[in-house]
């Protein structure tokens, strides 16, 4: 089947090309930073972990999200979600080599990697989380590779793959959960100390991945001959309304929970977040900017007209996903560092470099999933009009 | 015989995953080895020992700016730590910070400037129940059974998520190569390289050999003391016992064992 | 017997040969000379002045094989175990375990020793990253 992703048109072939140049300008400045040192970030001895780190905490929910239309269609025979199942778990599979690649540009020493592995240190979360996300990407990659095949002969599934399908539900509960504990449990860190860390990280979840599915179902539409089917997207677009329903509920506790309390270890980080603290206001612009998509999209999502018409639909969903990249991939991770424990402000932006790093990473995972979706793609086109029996 | 593509690619995967396996198994032996033990190894005769080494900090007896500057001095000389030009690059085992800084949350509105910039010298507080060592991914930093959190700067895989749980912000990392900034090059201590997080090691490599640590030495008289807090006759452990102390966080749970001491006071 | 795209795939593997035989013809004709690691330091001299022999901490020739795998377990045990001294199997000495402070105080010639079979083999260990090289001092060759 991998042939198929060497078939295509002009279109297809310039944007590999675009992000084939993206990709390759990251290796370059990685190669730098892997020359000079981190010190090529804006990170700093106060804010330790920043862009990085909350791509690959914001892309780890992204890749959770498949399991939103594995439930429906595996355990529940949602027989809409037959074609787009794989959508999603080829989704998960670009998001977790991007997440992979993130925590691997962020060591400073990734040459010693394989010391998680030799030493193995089971009180510490990141060994887990390493465990469980190398463990999903496997699954998926399986269970993807699988299915699609059999779609393609024209038959049902191998019975073997069933107990794998299943494994994948609580796992992709498991890679967001276990990614919460690396913040949930950090003594110090008063923005990140709350037992919601694990839910507020799941709903976003489920709310960001589908939004991005509905997104690129849309696409796949526009430039293919496979349609993913009007009320498999509507569908989706039920779930990613609830979720974030409950992502925002979760957002407006935590703020209830600092400001009631009143507590400074506590309200300090969302003053400095939303309104600036100690003269600083470096992101403030770009927070309100997230809970105001947020919301925006929200009321877009819950209003039935809206959401059904397909236009407004994506527009909500690009709202939405770049609300969650914002508040997750950035607002998060900074919070739980400003102010510093000594109550001062260092503040982070990052670099030039750290963003081609970034780009460079995100175009990798774009390249993956661009390949992984002409395969699937590919293969509906030709299977196009068989029943798909799972 | 023939075998169709299908089946060849399987064996040659299966086989090369085995054979992955097979060599990263016997490179890991290599790599991690045999343990040497005693009596093949032993310590020094000289060493230092305790069952809990612990600090009591007594600011009043540092007067003067130049008290301060030749502790911090004394460490972050012998031990190699390099002074960069910009803030965001700083690395720093042992310095001064003033009261509200060093304990926020206790001062209140009504003190004066004096007492808020009250100079503190803040370390590694080398807690009993350190975050750093529970969120550590491949135990490089660790407990050593005499209390002092340990940090291997050998299997460091510049992670930082210990710099993220320590709630004291104690830890530093090399965000670039140190050895253009280090002013005069111990010879007898090693330097770190770019990538990897380093902190106050309480001078495990004086104590081998029968030396204080750097830090307690340089100190005027009765500022820093250093002692076994399980032995009831030493000094760290009197003060603890008859005279008021904080320490930093200690709501925490993470059970600090440098103690600052309110008031100073007469010992030894 | 048609080959179809005979010219590409000739040109592929022709240019796969340039790359893949580079290592070895870009080094015909070049020297490679047998490395010799001098052990003339001053402090090695010294040694044998006073003791009658030049003796490492284990054997030549086992140190030749295994000094990798010593000093990552001198490694563990001094900053793991609080431990100084190793007492040698071959000679029952006890020596302190040390790269800096140990090993290159007697073998302070880092270009002329260590570097001379590592550049041969070319192996770049990265202790020295950290652990400091001592000053080359004059030897007597």
């Amino acid at each position: 089947m991998l042939e198929k992703a060497l078939e295509g048109g002009k279109k297809y072939w310039a944007w590999v090309f675009f992000l084939g140049i993206f990709a390759l300008s990251g290796v370059y400045w990685y190669l730098r930073q892997f020359e000079y040192g981190l010190g090529l970030t804006g990170l700093n001895r106060d804010v330790s972990w920043g862009l990085y780190i909350g791509q690959f905490t914001f892309l780890v929910g992204v890749a959770a999200s498949a399991v939103m239309l594995v439930i429906p269609y595996y355990l529940h025979d949602y027989k809409k979600f037959g074609k787009i199942v794989i959508l999603g778990e080829f989704l998960a599979i670009a998001a977790v080599t991007m997440c992979i690649l993130f925590i691997f540009v962020d060591m400073g020493q990734p040459m010693r990697i394989m010391n998680v592995m030799l030493h193995p240190t089971l009180n510490s979360v990141m060994f887990w989380d390493s465990l469980v996300l190398s463990g999903y990407l496997f699954i998926n990659a399986l269970v993807g590779w699988v299915t699609l095949g059999s779609d393609k002969k024209g038959v049902p599934p191998p019975k073997w793959i069933k107990p794998w399908i299943y494994l994948s539900i609580p796992w992709a509960i498991s890679i967001h959960t276990v990614t919460a504990f690396l913040y949930a449990g950090v003594p110090g860190r008063h923005f990140w100390l709350t037992a919601v860390m694990a839910a507020r990280f799941l709903a976003s979840a489920f709310a960001g991945g589908p939004a991005l599915l509905i997104i690129l179902s849309l696409i796949v539409r526009k430039v293919s001959r496979f349609d993913p089917g009007k009320e498999a997207i509507q569908a989706v677009s039920r779930i990613v309304a609830y979720a974030m329903f409950a992502n925002v509920f979760l957002l407006g506790l935590e703020f209830f929970t600092a400001f009631y309390s009143g507590i400074p270890g506590h309200t300090h980080p969302f003053k400095y977040l939303y309104v600036g603290l100690d003269g600083h206001h470096e992101l403030n612009g770009i927070m309100w900017l997230s809970s105001i998509f947020a919301v925006i999209s929200l009321v877009m999502l819950w209003i039935p007209g809206v959401r059904k018409k397909e236009g407004s639909l994506v527009l909500a969903c690009i709202m939405l996903f770049i609300s969650l990249w914002i508040d997750k991939g950035f607002g998060l991770i900074i919070g739980g560092f400003v102010p510093n424990p000594f109550e001062e402000v260092n503040p982070y932006w990052p670099t030039y470099p750290e963003t081609m790093i970034t780009a460079g990473v995100w175009a990798i995972g774009f390249l993956v999933l661009t390949f992984l979706y002409k395969i699937a793609i590919g293969v509906r086109e030709q299977t196009a009009g068989v029943e798909i029996e799972h | 015989m023939s075998m169709d593509r299908r089946d060849f690619l399987k064996a040659a995967g299966i086989s090369s995953i085995l054979g992955f396996g097979a060599s990263v198994a016997s490179a890991a032996n290599l790599i991690t080895g045999k343990q040497l033990l005693p009596p093949q190894v032993d310590r020094n005769k000289e060493v230092l020992t305790a069952k809990r080494w612990a600090m009591v900090v007594d600011m009043s007896r540092f007067r003067t700016d130049e008290d301060f500057t030749k502790t911090i001095e004394a460490c972050h000389s012998i031990h190699n730590v390099p002074s960069f030009p910009n803030k965001k690059d700083e690395i720093k085992w042992v310095w001064k910070t003033g009261f509200e800084r060093a304990f926020p949350g206790h001062e209140n509105k009504y003190m004066s400037e004096h007492l808020k910039d009250m100079p503190f010298l803040l370390l590694c507080n080398h807690c009993d129940n350190p975050p750093c060592v529970r969120v550590c991914p491949t135990q490089a930093t660790y407990k050593l059974p005499d209390g002092i959190t340990m940090q291997d700067m050998h299997r460091c895989i510049g992670c930082r998520f210990c710099m993220a749980g320590c709630p004291y912000g104690a830890r530093s990392f090399n965000y670039r190569d140190p050895r253009p900034f280090i002013k005069n090059e111990n010879k007898e201590y090693p330097t770190r390289t770019k990538g990897v997080v380093e902190k106050c090691t309480f001078c495990t490599e004086r104590l081998s050999v029968g030396k204080m640590p750097a830090c307690v030495e340089a100190a005027p008289p009765g500022g820093l003391l250093f002692g076994d807090l399980e032995d009831p006759n030493s000094d760290v452990r009197k003060i603890v016992t008859e005279k008021y102390t904080i320490r930093r966080k200690s709501e925490l749970g993470t059970g600090p064992a440098i103690y600052y001491l309110i008031g100073g006071g007469e010992h030894a | 017997m048609k080959i179809y795209n005979g010219g590409p795939i000739v040109l592929g593997i022709a240019i796969f040969l340039a790359i893949a035989l580079f290592p070895f013809y870009n080094n015909i004709g070049k020297v490679n000379a047998t490395p010799k690691p001098k052990v003339d330091t001053p402090a090695i001299l010294e040694y044998e002045k006073l003791n009658g022999k030049k003796e490492c901490v284990e054997s030549k020739e086992w140190m030749r094989g295994e000094h990798m795998q010593l000093l990552n377990q001198w490694r563990d045990s001094v900053v793991r175990d609080y431990n100084r001294g190793y007492v040698s199997n071959s000679n029952h000495k006890r020596f302190d375990m040390s790269l800096q402070n140990g090993c290159m105080k007697c073998h302070s010639n880092k270009k002329k020793f260590c570097d001379e079979c590592h550049n041969y083999l070319s192996v770049k260990p990265y202790c020295w990253d950290c652990h400091i090289q001592p000053k080359e001092e004059e030897t007597k060759s």
